[in-house]
């Protein structure tokens, strides 16, 4: 079990601030994959994987970086701090 | 070196004075304070998220990088999230050094790090609605110089 946040308009999109997903997915890219396949909310969060960035484990990662023990994945837009 | 991640607005006069006073034998202080700015007239207040989890730690790991580039005596970063009206201070950066030279970049760093890379998203209220702020491409770009 994976946990999964969304913010800002990936939140909105998917309509959830954060679920427990189970997944044998290798990478991020897979795990988006097989939330895409879920349902319609889900494929319009994540159409444009190059508007998003991931964390894993609170670090920030890429999309082909391995899941192998994460227990936390976070998607989110392009940060706009400051 | 103090990071703070917080709701509630903070008093910048007094936050730069104590900075100022606390770093001893600093020659230089630099002080950032970033407003909520109306662009297009209309802004009615801005909703700030964040990633509680990720926030101070991403902050702390910058102002470490901060300080292993340059020779500083002190750092201080305050982020505000939730919502925030017209004029109000967002955040702030102060950077303690001997010189000057140092404490400029060392803020100028963390400033260009805090707006691409701290997990923050602000969002525009208006009127007519709401929209999240999109990031800037010369935001990203000014990473590159560092």
């Amino acid at each position: 079990m994976i946990d999964v946040l969304y913010f800002a308009w990936v939140r909105e999109r998917v309509g959830l601030a954060g679920e427990k997903v189970e997944t044998g997915a290798a990478t991020v890219a897979e795990l988006v994959e097989e939330l895409k396949a879920r349902e319609e909310r889900y494929a319009a969060a994540f159409a444009d994987t190059r508007a998003l960035r991931v964390a894993v484990d609170r670090e920030l990662a890429d999309f082909d970086a391995p899941l192998d023990g994460a227990s936390e994945v976070a998607f989110f837009p392009p940060m706009t701090g400051g | 070196m103090r990071v703070a991640v917080q709701e509630d607005p903070f008093d910048f006069a007094a936050e730069a004075a104590a900075f100022s006073r606390g770093a001893a034998g600093a020659g230089a202080v630099v002080t950032f304070t970033g407003i909520v700015r109306d662009v297009d007239g209309g802004l009615r207040h801005m909703e700030i998220e964040h990633y509680p989890a990720m926030t101070s730690k991403e902050i702390g790991s910058m102002a470490g990088e901060a300080a292993d580039r340059w020779s500083l005596i002190d750092v201080l970063v305050i982020h505000r999230h939730g919502r925030l009206a017209p004029g109000e201070d967002i955040m702030m950066v102060a950077t303690a050094a001997a010189g000057r030279a140092d404490a400029f970049s060392a803020a100028e760093y963390l400033m260009d790090y805090l707006k691409s890379r701290a997990p923050f998203w602000k969002k525009e209220v208006t009127a007519d609605g709401s929209a999240w702020v999109a990031a800037k491409d010369t935001d990203e770009d000014a990473l590159s110089r560092w």
